[in-house]
């Protein structure tokens, strides 16, 4: 059935290119160019990652059914999806029911000015946040910010990225890239009242950010949050924390407002049983995280008086239209990927310019926002910004199988970019290797390299684009023979007939 | 004009006409129950609450006011959920104060700690259920305050998460907790007491 | 049995001697080796740098050339090309070719295996009567790791080498960054990880690393050698072929 059938006038629209944090200001490549060369932030990600990467192996080691909960837990994201519609309906009557006002968001735009109405209507100059993807990536902190409203965050990790100025670089510690020292920095220079006299111990650091925000959360008036998972059949929404900055958020202020991406619901309570062993051993590496609270509507005497609930859509929608690359959007934000990542712990998350960063970054990040057809656009670099290793689908408690969701997208950033010099190499390349004859002519041209290599046999310098090649790493010259001339010579024969003697003998 | 509701709605369906999903069959052979006895449940609850930081002590049904007493030793002054059973008390000789809503958030900061009962507790991750049941008192009462005792029947204590989960009405508010508020932002070092209680004592009573 | 080698274009082309020993050490275990010359390349660069139609005439020409029911079983020394074939043809017929290629594509990539898969599961063996009188570790390369499962079955294979000091290789598991056109595209990323697993390599003292790829031990001994570490690279092959009467005829590597 073609989309004109379906009366539509295209493919439903990525999030917008001017709001939000889903593309950065310049390609993979040269972001990580400078990433690269932070040395202190490049020992700081290697000892993060490589504590969580034992945590987290550790605790799925001890779970005898984790191959199990991964299918299953694949299977009620890829459940939820292909019902997505009738499940939002559910979801939305359910929260209704319950007191709650569900309101829908297009894109970031939208969001972010139903947020900002909400809270100007209630007349608060500051909200609380909670750690929130789905507001990270619609800038809702900036957009409050110019309507003159200060949004604080309250997880500790986002504080540090928002006293710091800074962007945050991983999903579930922002701050991953900044060691003890140089948060101590950040507070003693940026938080009103601070101790100064403020030590690097962790424990001291944590201490003067409960102080900090005390007050501010007995005072709250108007919250922010995210969700972990919607639950279609009740209206149920979570969120999973460990610091109680969470429970305080969800608690205390006589307002909530949580934004939700669409693809967070699941269909029953039930499946949560699933989710809540997957996502603390593959976030955190714990059993469970500290906290993790859920609501459904307002409960009288309990909580905010008032609960309102924005359904983002923003880019998934065009994602769900992709019926391979929609598997992205089975994520549940662990960030195991991230930190069993080669390239992420070299890189950082900073370099991908986007929200989302690391493997599932770059799968979702392109798809979410787009790659434009410009040649340079930062997010169409996304999809080749790893090694296709496969180390993040192992770990994925989800079973996203990324290495494949990138190679896809390459194949569909290619479709769009025709006639580039790659192409034509490809192109080549796939000609001279579609038969043997072709093939055996390119090899004996091939082997004119082997006036490149000196003396010694090495080929230190190529040109481009062999040059990144030769750059860090040597070739070896062609050999004098291809296998399949040994194959054929009078030498090549003679080996194997005396391999068969062998054999025959049972010499070996 | 159109409403972002039906936009948005429309173009869900939409992208699932443009590619189909095939159906999908969940499969459901995790495990979802243990039949652990009494005693296994007992030493990985304890091992488990141990391990994550949170005070554990055990008594039988009769020795609930003396161990209560004692998991409340540093506190002056506390409060209690309105349909917590009093009893438990009898030992405790700080003030006690009932809260029936009217207590104000910062009246809570100001009390040395919370006492109550619980909903349900998987022994395999060692996590308390909350359900804001009348002994448990609403979602503040165990927030606030920077001790929290907690009381949990064996008889609740099950396995799995799949068995908590089932225990639970979802429509409740739901708080879990796993040993006291810690944090790992900070080069992911574990480090505990950040915004919610800091100390949390966990009495097993092991019969009824 | 009667085997078919595919010795992969970058085998056939530019690393040979893993090839011939590939050949060699299959017939002396009693298989009937043979090569069909129609093969070329599995267009796995093809498919991993975003070129899936370019890659359909070498998934036609693979399937054309292994799919025959004469050949019992196909075997290469390459864990990437292996897990292209049997991952990654099927998805390319399916979406830019016919039913017909992809029925075949199956048949020839359900056969297909891994040189240590296929002494180890098939054969049934892991002394193979090997001599390596040197000091080695191994490299497992994520291929053959993820997606092939190879698990520790050249590591079995390895210690019935006799005179052969295996070491284990500190974060083996890494990769090494090669990944294709990876290192090509974001080859300072590439580098960085090349650095870590040199580091590694280095400090277990070996004379040489060992892999069954040659795609990821160029890599790696490219930059062992810009580096004159002068420790060597050897594809596992090359190490299982070896014997006393035929040590290691001529590294294929440059120390």
């Amino acid at each position: 059935m073609s989309r004109a059938f379906l009366g539509l006038p295209g493919p439903p629209p990525r999030a917008p290119r001017d709001t939000g944090y889903l593309r950065g200001q310049r390609p993979f490549p040269s972001a990580a160019h400078a990433a690269l060369e932070d040395s202190q932030q490049r020992r700081n990600l290697g000892k993060a990652t490589g504590t969580i990467r034992d945590k987290r192996a550790r605790m799925v080691e001890e779970v005898p059914d984790w191959e199990r909960l991964r299918s299953a837990g694949a299977a009620i994201k890829a459940d939820a999806l292909a019902r997505l519609p009738e499940l939002l309906e559910r979801f939305e009557s359910a929260v209704t029911e319950r007191g709650g006002v569900v309101h829908w968001a297009r894109d970031a735009v939208e969001a972010n000015e139903i947020v900002t109405r909400l809270v100007a209507d209630r007349g608060a100059d500051e909200v609380l946040k909670v750690k929130s993807m789905a507001t990270q990536e619609i800038g809702l902190n900036e957009h409050l910010a110019a309507e003159g409203i200060s949004a604080v965050e309250t997880d500790l990790a986002e504080l540090i990225v928002q006293l710091g100025g800074d962007r945050p670089s991983h999903i579930l510690v922002p701050a991953i890239h900044r060691n003890r020292a140089e948060i101590r920095d950040i507070f003693l220079r940026e938080m009103p009242g601070v101790d100064p006299d403020l030590d690097d111990d962790p424990r001291s650091l944590a201490e003067q950010a409960r102080k900090y925000l005390r007050a501010k959360f007995m005072d709250a008036r108007v919250a922010v949050s995210g969700a972990n998972f919607g639950i279609a059949d009740t209206g149920t929404l979570s969120v999973v924390e460990s610091e109680g900055n969470g429970r305080m958020c969800l608690t205390m202020p006589e307002t909530l407002v949580t934004v939700m991406g669409i693809e967070k619901l699941v269909p029953s309570f039930a499946d949560l049983e699933v989710f809540l062993q997957l996502l603390p051993r593959s976030s955190t590496g714990e059993r469970m995280n500290p906290y993790t609270s859920m609501w459904t509507g307002v409960t009288a005497g309990d909580g905010p008086r008032e609960f309102h609930l924005v359904l983002l859509d923003n880019g998934r929608s065009a994602t769900l239209a992709d019926g391979v690359g929609r598997e992205a959007l089975r994520c549940i934000r662990c960030s195991a990927c991230l930190n069993v990542c080669p390239v992420y712990e070299r890189t950082g998350g900073k370099a991908y310019g986007s929200t989302y960063p690391g493997p599932i970054g770059a799968v979702l990040t392109p798809q979410l926002a787009g790659m434009h057809e410009t040649r340079d656009d930062p997010n169409a670099s996304l999809p080749y910004a790893s090694s296709l290793c496969g180390a993040c689908y192992d770990v994925c408690p989800v079973k996203i199988d990324i290495p494949s969701l990138l190679v896809e997208l390459r194949h569909q950033h290619v479709e769009r970019s025709r006639y580039t010099a790659e192409a034509a190499m490809m192109r080549a390349a796939s000609l001279a290797m579609s038969s043997a004859t072709r093939f055996t002519k390119a090899q004996r041209a091939s082997r004119l390299g082997r006036v490149l290599g000196g003396s010694d046999g090495r080929i230190t310098a190529l040109p481009p684009p062999f040059a990144a090649w030769t750059s860090a790493r040597d070739l070896p010259v062609p050999p004098r023979e291809t296998f399949r001339e040994w194959w054929e010579s009078e030498q090549g024969r003679a080996a194997m007939a005396r391999a068969r003697r062998e054999a025959e003998r049972g010499e070996w | 004009m159109v409403n972002a509701r039906d936009v948005v709605l429309g173009r869900v369906r939409e992208a699932l006409a443009a590619a189909p999903p095939r159906p999908v069959e969940i499969p459901r052979d995790y495990r979802r129950e243990r039949g652990l006895s009494d005693q296994r449940r007992l030493d990985m609850v304890v091992d488990r609450l141990t391990e994550y930081g949170a005070g554990v002590y055990r008594c039988r049904a009769e020795e609930t006011a003396t161990t209560v007493a004692a998991a409340l030793s540093d506190a002056r002054r506390i409060v209690v959920p309105p349909g917590l059973d009093r009893s438990w008390l009898a030992e405790f000789s700080g003030s006690v104060e009932v809260d029936s809503g009217e207590f104000s958030v910062r009246a809570l900061d100001e009390v040395d700690g919370v006492l109550t009962s619980s909903a349900v507790t998987c022994a395999e991750t060692g996590t308390v259920f909350l359900d804001a049941s009348s002994d448990q008192g609403r979602r503040a009462l165990t927030l606030v305050p920077d001790l929290h005792v907690c009381v949990v029947e064996l008889s609740s204590v099950v396995a799995g998460i799949p068995e908590a989960v089932a225990e639970l009405e979802p429509t409740r508010p739901i708080t879990m907790i796993s040993g006291p508020s810690a944090t790992s932002d900070i080069e992911l070092d574990r480090v505990e007491g950040v915004h919610g209680p800091r100390t949390l004592r966990v009495v097993v009573r092991v019969d009824r | 049995m009667r085997v078919a080698l595919f010795a992969t274009c970058l085998g056939d082309s530019l690393f040979p001697e893993a090839v011939k020993a590939t050949a060699i050490l299959l017939t002396r275990l009693g298989q009937e080796v043979v090569f069909p010359p129609g093969q070329t390349c599995c267009g796995q660069m093809h498919v991993n740098t975003g070129y899936q139609a370019d890659a359909l005439p070498l998934v036609r020409n693979y399937a054309a050339d292994f799919a025959d029911e004469s050949i019992d079983a196909v075997v290469a020394p390459s864990g990437s090309c292996v897990g292209s074939v049997r991952h990654q043809h099927g998805t390319v017929a399916e979406h830019h070719g016919t039913p017909a290629l992809r029925e075949r594509a199956g048949r020839a990539g359900g056969k297909t295996y891994e040189l240590a898969e296929f002494l180890v599961d098939v054969l049934g063996v892991t002394d193979v009567g090997a001599y390596f009188p040197h000091r080695v570790t191994y490299h497992p390369t994520c291929h053959s790791l993820r997606m092939l499962r190879v698990g520790d079955k050249p590591l079995r294979l390895l210690r019935q080498v006799r005179a052969l000091d295996l070491v284990t290789l500190p974060e083996a598991e890494q990769c090494c960054g090669f990944g294709g056109t990876f290192a090509l595209k974001n080859s300072e990323t590439s580098t960085a990880m090349l650095a870590d697993k040199m580091r590694n390599i280095t400090a277990t003292d070996a004379e040489f690393c060992c892999a069954g790829d040659s795609s990821c031990l160029m890599h790696i001994g490219g930059g062992l050698s810009r580096l004159r570490t002068g420790v060597g690279t050897v594809h596992l092959a090359q190490i299982l072929a070896s014997t006393e009467q035929h040590v290691l005829a001529e590294p294929e590597v440059i120390v």
